[in-house]
């Protein structure tokens, strides 16, 4: 049976180890997905084809397979990772294109015409992407970026496997000792099922949060126009200043 | 980087091993997913609350718990109550049972998919419960149902390493014995390039194929 010995030493700090992999792991995706998903949507394309090159591979390839490359075979390229970081960086590299898909996808199904009052109103790129794109596009990215947190989540299971001490290392280092293995696996499907609550519960206030910000409060959709109204009147006396059109 | 032509050499007589060890899960577990994911979706569409829940429940579970905790459980737990299986039969059953979950959703969302007005016509018509599936709900659904499942078989391409954690020599399982027993990293590579090459036609199939199903 389970004792308690081995549960503070091996099992609490597995799962604390599981919360650190997500947390940094989604962190990183997060960054590539806006990295990736942006610049797939850019208009130069040759930033176009990089990007779609990196979903491409990065979608094409199994992230356990990843990780053992990183963890394995890098050292030999003569770049050593720590476990932990080799399994955060496939994680993150592998999910990051899955989440790119997402941006690329919410940003494209935004209306054309927003795009155009924007060109209108003088923004530069980066105006329109800041202050009339991403906005919209955010509460459509948030359920999808739900389901690919709880996959995440599920996929640091993994890094148990290039010696990262998480919670499924902490089970099957208990496998070894004992053959007491019901309890154990059990214990852990039941944390991973958690996690993966906590999680769609947490991304539900998101979520509402994010659909609140656009179209149901009209005293809150003023503030975005006289935002945007100022930025305009900035935008335009900048482009005034420089003498340029 | 050094690579050695050499290694690569030694290693080909077992990657095709781990090849063959890798489409055959595929193809089984497709096929389990496939033929479950459809008892899991037609089950929750069951008017008997006490059918629906239970697999509703069950499926959920499943579903947001990790593919490898269950290869565990199935491979070191269930032999404690029942049958003990294969590594490989394992894997497949748990690649199977496990994207079965995913394939239920894409069968119920086909389903629910199909306009109202087409089960009201139906009726109109006064085709039978059986007529009214085959001939109105089950053509238009599968239009629906192909491209999701397409890229559920693909992600199960790319998860189906994981069956190698439990012992059963697929692509990654060779690899790793390989580099294990020579100290190179050319095997590994290859396995990694290999996923690219397989599942980058089939995603674009997938998406051709969806093109022409859903327009």
């Amino acid at each position: 049976m389970m004792s308690s010995e081995f549960f503070t030493t091996w099992f609490l700090p597995g799962i604390w180890v599981t919360v650190q992999v997500t947390v940094y792991a989604a962190a990183l995706g997060a960054a590539v997905a806006f990295g990736i998903g942006l610049a797939r949507a850019s208009q130069y394309w040759i930033v176009r084809f990089l990007a779609g090159v990196y979903f491409e591979v990065f979608r094409g390839t199994s992230a356990l397979v990843l990780m053992f490359w990183m963890f394995f075979a890098l050292p030999l390229f003569g770049w050593q990772l720590a476990p932990m970081w080799a399994g955060v960086s496939a994680l993150g590299l592998t999910y990051g294109a899955y989440g790119s898909e997402v941006v690329r996808g919410s940003l494209a199904a935004v209306s054309p015409a927003q795009k155009e009052a924007g060109i209108a109103l003088n923004f530069t790129r980066w105006q329109r992407l800041r202050l009339i794109e991403l906005p919209q596009a955010w509460p459509e990215m948030v359920p999808p970026f739900n389901n690919l947190l709880i996959e995440l989540m599920k996929g640091t299971a993994l890094v148990s496997v290039i010696t990262v001490a998480d919670m499924t290392f902490a089970g099957n280092l208990l496998r070894l000792g004992t053959n007491e293995t019901t309890p154990v696996y059990t214990l852990l499907l039941v944390l991973y099922f958690v996690f993966a609550f906590l999680i769609t519960r947490g991304m539900r206030v998101l979520e509402r949060k994010a659909k609140a910000g656009i179209g149901q409060q009209p005293e809150k959709r003023g503030g975005i126009t006289a935002k945007l109204s100022a930025r305009a009147g900035s935008a335009q006396a900048g482009t005034q200043s420089s003498g340029g059109i | 980087m050094n690579w050695d032509w050499q290694v690569v050499d030694d290693f080909m007589p077992r990657f095709w091993d781990g090849v063959l060890v890798t489409l055959q899960a595929l193809a089984i577990g497709t096929l389990i997913s496939f033929a479950l994911g459809l008892v899991w979706a037609l089950a929750q569409r069951s008017p008997l609350v006490w059918v629906r829940w239970p697999v509703v429940a069950v499926t959920e579970f499943i579903r947001n718990t990790p593919l490898l905790v269950q290869l565990f459980f199935l491979f070191y737990v269930v032999p404690n109550f029942g049958p003990s299986m294969s590594p490989l039969t394992t894997g497949i059953v748990g690649l199977g049972l496990h994207y079965s979950t995913y394939t239920a959703e894409v069968y119920r969302a086909g389903i629910e998919g199909v306009p109202a007005g087409q089960w009201e016509a139906a009726t109109a018509l006064s085709l039978s419960k059986s007529r009214t599936w085959r001939s109105v709900i089950l053509p238009q659904a599968i239009r629906r149902v192909v491209p999701p499942l397409g890229n559920y078989v693909v992600a199960m391409l790319k998860d189906s390493p994981m069956i190698a954690t439990i012992g059963a020599f697929d692509m990654l399982g060779e690899a790793q014995a390989f580099s294990n027993e020579t100290f190179t990293t050319e095997a590994l590579t290859i396995v990694g390039v290999a996923f690219i090459v397989i599942a980058y036609p089939a995603s674009l199939l997938i998406r051709a194929l969806e093109r022409r199903l859903v327009r």
